[in-house]
């Protein structure tokens, strides 16, 4: 790569990062699906998925043949630009955020930085920002639809996500104070200095934070408990009811790639990200390959502990009523993360 | 400021052709800093259009969209001068908060479409006249008083890459402390109001 100029190097290793990123990413939305649906199966006293492949593996690709092949219905009153974008909205935000996921230790190729495409420094506010644009894609297709179920379901999971975006984004300023940075990769590596014991949700007594974050996170990716945009003994299927095909299919990436998303920086704020939690008590085996491939694995392993987190929600509670989950983030959720920021600043100004 | 932009870098373009082997980092800023020109171009173009597509749509659901979509370019705009921090609050606050309700009340109310009418007669014998003195006035005061107002960096973000956050945090809670936290009491006055206003009805 020695005749390429420092831009043109920077230029070609971005495109293949986003490639690569993307590939996975999308690829990882299908086996989470696959994986809910065996997870569940088995919760439930049943196999799930079996037929197509070994151990049903293939049958996230049947199920893509499918949604490809099935016939784009466009109902007739429907708001036809808005109708068409919403879904576009909803997957475009969903995949944006990945990208400035650090999802390796800090690996650079001349001068590119190999595990993340973008190394923002305000990281953490960029993906809360594409979380809120987000929004338009459900708020929109519920009202171009033309149907009241489809209304109804899209009010409940805008307003919903408004609420719940408040208690999310407080309950990490915590980790923010301790960092003292926005930048995903300082905040990582603010809590790799001793493995397990230094990571914000232990040592950094952020348990508190950590709680309201994962909660906050399942109204803000609509899932169960708080899945009633999509309650299917009220609404039908909710805000996506009449969507068919392709455009189906996008809503249910991008809720999967939400849940992703926030798995992600759940690991990345509270579980030391790509860090070992052994710290440096393991020996460094192997040489700089297995030293740049290891914390990928980490990394990998606590986001799918925080997905089977998820499917295991899913799969055990029932479902919140609306006043309840309205009340529940506003007059608790919301009161319990201004208070951990009170007592994480003010604990950190007496040891300061 | 795109003026002195983009005669900046056709000062550097006419430089001999050996400054580029001996200072091949400076050509890549200079390339940078033509990207951040047409950045700006570009959003503030589409900014323009967002507004001009507010005022010329007829249904309440497109206005609020182009809306947004000026709020999303302004938020680019401030990210190219080099104030991510306010770049990020823009899209978090306006286009990811405020604009959802817009929508969200639009959907409640389930607004039509508006009536074109052509609008009064004062509108057009006073406002016209009115936006173009405005419009002159201000542009007056920046050209006149360009020394002291200073201008703005373009590619602001690629020069000096120290967080701005700190320095924000910084004026807000030492020099601008009563201001900051008096508009935090007109906030809360607002909401209030609303609570209010809200429950009126109730009662009746």
């Amino acid at each position: 790569m020695s005749h390429l100029t420092d831009f043109q190097t920077f230029f070609l290793l971005s495109v293949l990062k986003i490639v690569v990123v993307l590939l996975i990413t999308l690829t990882a939305v299908a086996y989470t699906v696959l994986l809910e649906r065996k997870i569940i199966g088995r919760m439930q006293n049943r196999w799930g998925p079996s037929r197509t492949g070994p151990f049903g593996l293939l049958q996230p690709l049947a199920d893509g043949i499918k949604l490809f092949l099935k016939e784009d219905l466009t109902p007739l009153l429907v708001e036809r630009p808005l109708f068409l974008a919403a879904p576009m909205i909803a997957l475009a935000c969903a995949l944006i955020s990945i990208s400035v996921v650090p999802f390796g230790a800090l690996t650079t190729f001349h001068g590119v930085d190999l595990f993340e495409i973008a190394n923002l420094n305000v990281g953490l506010l960029v993906i809360l920002g594409v979380t809120s644009i987000g929004v338009y894609g459900i708020a929109l297709s519920g009202w171009s639809s033309n149907n009241k179920y489809a209304l109804l379901g899209s009010l409940r999971a805008s307003s919903q996500m408004v609420s719940y975006e408040l208690a999310l984004g407080l309950s990490l300023v915590g980790v923010v104070l301790r960092a003292g940075s926005l930048n995903l990769r300082t905040i990582v590596n603010s809590q790799t200095a001793h493995g397990l014991w230094s990571w914000n949700v232990l040592g950094g007594f952020q348990i508190v934070g950590f709680m309201v974050y994962l909660i906050s996170a399942y109204a803000e990716t609509n899932r169960s408990p708080f899945d009633l945009p999509e309650a299917e003994s009220e609404l039908t299927a909710g805000y996506h009811t009449e969507y068919s095909s392709m455009k189906f299919a996008m809503f249910f990436m991008a809720e999967y790639a939400n849940m992703i998303t926030v798995s992600c920086v759940a690991t990345l704020l509270f579980f030391g990200g790509a860090s070992s939690p052994f710290g440096h008590l393991l020996p460094a085996i192997g040489g700089a390959f297995v030293a740049a491939i290891l914390p990928i694995f980490w990394f990998v392993a606590k986001v799918f502990f925080f997905l089977f987190l998820f499917i295991w929600v899913r799969s055990t509670l029932p479902r919140f009523r609306y006043d309840q989950l309205m009340g529940f983030g506003w007059k608790f959720l919301l009161p319990v993360a201004m208070a951990n920021i009170v007592v994480t600043s003010l604990v950190m100004a007496l040891r300061g | 400021m795109i003026r002195f932009q983009v005669a900046s870098s056709k000062l550097f373009y006419n430089q001999p052709n050996k400054l580029y082997v001996l200072d091949v980092s400076s050509f890549e800023k200079d390339s940078a800093h033509c990207m951040q020109l047409a950045l700006f171009i570009i959003f503030a173009a589409l900014a323009i259009a967002g507004a001009l597509n507010l005022l010329l749509q007829k249904h309440p659901i497109n206005s609020a969209l182009s809306l947004v979509v000026v709020m999303m370019s302004l938020a680019v705009l401030y990210w190219s001068l080099g104030a991510e921090f306010l770049a990020a609050a823009q899209v978090i606050v306006y286009s990811g908060a405020i604009m959802v309700l817009f929508v969200f009340t639009i959907m409640l109310l389930n607004a039509g479409e508006e009536e074109h009418t052509t609008g009064s007669r004062a509108a057009y014998l006073a406002g016209i006249p009115g936006a173009i003195a405005v419009f002159c006035l201000l542009s007056f005061v920046f050209l006149s008083e360009s020394k002291t107002l200073g201008s703005a960096h373009l590619g602001g973000l690629l020069d000096n890459g120290l967080s701005n956050i700190a320095e924000i945090s910084q004026v807000l809670f030492t020099r601008l402390l009563l201001p900051f936290e008096v508009t935090s009491i007109l906030i809360l006055v607002a909401i209030l109001g609303a609570v209010v206003l809200a429950r009126k009805e109730e009662e009746q």
